[in-house]
């Protein structure tokens, strides 16, 4: 089994709130993270596909495919947006790295035409980030 | 499960010497690092939590609980001093980036496990740089399988 990692970047805003909470509590349970009018991060994600080398090509899959998917699935959808208003899962979901990770895994997984999604990696900053291996 | 990393940085002086070596074998072991005036670095820490997503606040671990566990615990205790002189930690014992890594290991995890406003959470790893060229992971010497242990 070999690992083969894809790095992508994007750019979006993000507010965290929970109508269940009071106004108080969300403040309290996540400080400045819950100003409503959102604020930005530069994501990077990393997405690492296992699988075999194809002993015809020398590859697991064909990177250009995953960076196409990666475009298509994640990029198309979450780069330069406010997840909370643009994304429709984190109209309901609160967009934590945690949550992003687990919502790109679950929007990847399905598409990979070959090769196995391993690890989704995703840095909010580069002094934080999320690892998700789907379970 | 979730693995949540966050990225802390300290600066340190140590010298790697041993009392249960002779000064030659000392010099022959450690090298430049046996240095009696010691030298100092830039450690990058990193703390791995593993947990599961709170659903009411999809955190894994509140982020400003862990800021200050690390502050009291590891950064107040080491940053800025001098390993071997300044430190309780290693009074008796060589301050490599081994030890030092299980001793942060060692120190995090009573807080770490089962603790968390809202979240059920296990220290997973504790990752230290050294230099850019050098680093140590430790897992606190068990599978990475571990209970996950509720909130007090």
């Amino acid at each position: 089994m070999i690992y083969v990692t894809r790095r992508a970047e994007f750019s979006a805003s993000h507010y965290y709130h929970n109508p269940a909470f009071s106004a108080e509590e969300n403040r309290r349970i996540f400080g400045k993270c819950s100003n409503p009018h959102g604020h930005g991060h530069n994501y990077t994600l990393e997405v690492t596909v296992a699988g075999e080398v194809d002993p015809t090509t020398g590859m697991v899959m064909d990177l250009k495919e995953l960076k196409l998917l990666l475009e298509k699935e994640v990029l198309e959808a979450m780069d330069h947006r406010f997840l909370n208003k643009e994304v429709p899962v984190f109209a309901t979901t609160i967009p934590t790295t945690e949550n992003l990770a687990i919502e790109i895994w679950k929007l990847l997984a399905p598409k990979l035409a070959c090769g196995k999604l391993h690890r989704i990696r995703l840095y909010e900053t580069p002094d934080l980030f999320v690892d998700y291996f789907g379970e | 499960m979730v693995y949540l990393t966050r990225r802390y940085y300290f600066s340190a002086a140590h010298r790697l010497h041993t009392e249960a070596l002779s000064p030659e074998e000392n010099r022959r072991v450690y090298g430049k690092c046996n240095n009696p005036h010691g030298h100092g670095h830039n450690y990058v820490l990193d703390v791995t939590v593993a947990g599961r997503v709170d659903p009411a606040t999809g955190m894994v671990c509140d982020l400003g609980f862990l800021d200050r566990l690390v502050r009291r615990e590891i950064l107040d205790r080491f940053d800025e001093t001098h390993l071997n002189l300044d430190t309780e930690s290693f009074r008796d014992r060589v301050p490599t980036s081994e030890n030092l890594c299980m001793e942060i290991h060692r120190l995090l995890q009573p807080h770490l496990d089962g603790a968390g406003p809202g979240a059920e959470v296990r220290l997973e790893r504790i990752g230290l740089q050294e230099t850019t060229s050098n680093s140590i992971e430790y897992f606190g010497g068990r599978e990475n399988n571990g209970p996950l242990r509720k909130v007090k």
